[in-house]
């Protein structure tokens, strides 16, 4: 309280002052819709720097995630945590990333409950900047998380036969998807009422999509109903191109879907998102 | 040419008309003041204008573009200070400057300029490296103007800039808005203080339920409500019923009891410092004390009642 009023003391316009900023006017062109869009994820980062605690979600979670996982199901399902971590350590990396794109979704919500969203609407500049820019922000998350999965994973045992650039290619296609797949947050960060909705909604949809799927055990298992779920499961097929990107191999009809699904998710989501922005 | 242009506006949610048939003609260069109470439709018919909501009927045209068919045209002649501040809280004030001018397109080296430029002009020097929550109402406020002059508009709509404020920062807002006026740009200014649009606009409309329920200069909207108003407190509650008896008589005027059971309020509608001092006299013949009295202009209330009186009348 007291640093505000320290300020306020010394704080008073000075209305000369502010006829001569007045004059000093001149015209810019219009940026870019990548010079926006960088602007706009340049506000993401900087809001990251003023309050870091909020990278405890792409750190402290996923490795939870990783330990909770190896030494509880490791010895039950594969022998030994050590042989466990070998099939687990992909997928959790994909599970860890997709769930934080929920916070997108948050962020966005955030964003129109205060006034500065209907800013930045009225700036004639192109529509989808601001949008872009939230995910082009979270893309520092993905990675971010992805190496501390990695650092992490390397350290418990996990030994990615595809090597270095096998995991760089294998979080480069996670980071791909996981852009794409923003889209859909940044739709319902649009249409919910507030944030906890968004979670809400982002829970319900996020926790079928990564258990069901092949993170955690072999679908070969399962009844033949649920296979065919998890089958056509968007992160199955991502998990899958991971894996085999990681091991040093090519899964060429699974990156191909995963891929198929990217595009999908951007066209569909990327335009309901821009409708709703555009009618707020 | 107008500024504003609208005729027959309407916005509806769900079963509520917010806003019901606005027509507005606001001349370029000077300051429109839009004066209602709270849920009048003042914010709704502003973001229309700002192109952030789409109207249902009607037209606006903002420097002949009409907002529906053309809305980047508009944008990029207007700005918007809403009601709550339209700046960043996260961010420090020279980021959200910084940020904004980016966006307009500056180079980063002239958005650096450009921000401690106004920074310094609008007092924010020594908070430029502060992350915007820690700032004061007021500061907030500043910033949040100074975003929308970052490229000085043509119009700029300001939605009760100074609700909230103390008396101190809201006199710097309201140098501020003349500021900018003098340097030709058109202000369309939302406020519920009466006082606000006497000292800055130059015509004002009278908003209620999604209507324009009066329009004019300052001074034909005050001649419509009457002169003002006398405010008394007596000392004996006691003799309140008689005094109200004797204005009501001498004034012939309406006169109301305040809360305040000393207290009560008499309309006045010709010269009224000449009615106020007989009516004091006659007060004082009649052994009634008067511990305080005051002449006002006709508060928001006055205004509110003696128009919507008439409207009634004439719908009646």
């Amino acid at each position: 309280m007291t640093v505000t009023e320290d300020i306020e003391a010394l704080a008073a316009p000075d209305t000369n002052n502010l006829t001569e900023v007045l004059l000093d006017d001149d015209q810019p062109t219009r940026p870019s819709a990548l010079s926006a869009s960088l602007t706009f994820g340049w506000r993401a980062v900087l809001k990251i720097r003023h309050v870091p605690e909020q990278l405890f979600d792409v750190t402290a979670f996923p490795i939870m995630m990783i330990l909770m996982f190896t030494y509880l199901f490791g010895g039950a399902l594969a022998g030994s945590p050590g042989e466990y971590l070998q099939y687990l350590l992909p997928g959790i990396t994909v599970t860890s990333v997709v769930m934080i794109t929920m916070y997108t979704g948050v962020a966005v919500n955030t964003d129109i409950a205060k006034g500065v969203f209907d800013r930045f609407r009225t700036l004639p500049i192109w529509r989808p900047a601001p949008m872009v820019g939230y995910i082009l922000g979270d893309l520092l998350r993905y990675v971010l998380a992805s190496i501390v999965i990695m650092v992490v994973g390397l350290v418990l045992g996990f030994r990615p036969g595809g090597g270095f650039v096998g995991v760089v290619l294998g979080v480069a296609l996670l980071v791909a998807f996981s852009f794409a797949f923003s889209w859909v947050w940044t739709m319902f960060g649009l249409l919910m009422r507030n944030e906890k909705s968004v979670m809400g909604v982002s829970m319900f949809v996020l926790m079928p999509l990564t258990f069901l799927s092949n993170v955690y055990v072999n679908p070969e298992t399962m009844p033949g109903w649920l296979q065919a779920f998890v089958d056509v499961n968007p992160i199955t097929l991502l998990v899958r191109s991971v894996r085999a990107l990681m091991a040093g191999e090519f899964d060429a009809s699974a990156t191909t879907w995963t891929l198929v699904y990217g595009v999908v998710f951007t066209v569909v989501f990327g335009t309901l998102t821009m409708r709703l922005y555009n009618r707020k | 040419m107008n500024a504003i242009e609208t005729s027959g506006l309407v916005k509806v949610f769900g079963d509520t008309r917010a806003v019901d048939g606005v027509d507005l003609t606001v001349p370029a260069g000077t300051v429109y003041g839009l004066l209602g109470p709270n849920g009048a439709g003042k914010t709704t018919t502003v973001k229309m204008l700002a192109t952030l909501l789409r109207p249902d009927d009607g037209e606006a045209r903002i420097f002949g573009h009409d907002v529906r068919a053309d809305p980047n045209a508009v944008r990029r002649l207007v700005s918007l200070t809403g009601q709550y501040a339209s700046v960043d809280e996260d961010l420090t004030g020279t980021e959200n400057l910084l940020l904004l001018g980016r966006l307009i397109g500056h180079p980063r080296a002239r958005a650096r300029d450009r921000a401690a430029q106004l920074l310094s002009a609008f007092g924010l020097t020594e908070a430029a490296g502060k992350q915007v929550k820690h700032y004061s109402g007021g500061m907030r406020r500043r910033l949040d103007i100074a975003a929308s002059i970052l490229n000085t508009p043509k119009l700029l709509f300001l939605d009760e800039p100074t609700t909230g404020l103390d008396p101190r920062s809201r006199n710097q807002v309201w140098d501020i808005v003349r500021a900018v006026v003098a340097h030709g740009t058109t202000v369309l200014l939302t406020t519920q203080y009466l006082d606000e649009a006497d000292q800055l606009a130059s015509r004002i409309a009278v908003i209620d339920h999604g209507r324009v329920i009066a329009e004019g200069t300052k001074g034909e909207l005050k001649a419509s409500v009457g002169v003002g108003s006398v405010h008394l407190r007596l000392r004996d509650a006691d003799q309140r019923p008689a005094a109200r008896d004797l204005l009501a008589h001498v004034l012939d005027a309406e006169v109301s009891l305040d809360a305040d059971p000393v207290a009560l309020t008499a309309r006045l509608s010709g010269r009224a410092a000449e009615q106020a001092a007989e009516a004091l006299a006659r007060l004082s013949r009649e052994g009634i004390t008067v511990d305080n009295f005051s002449l006002g202009q006709p508060s928001l209330d006055e205004v509110f009642l003696a128009l919507t009186d008439k409207q009634k009348e004439a719908a009646a």
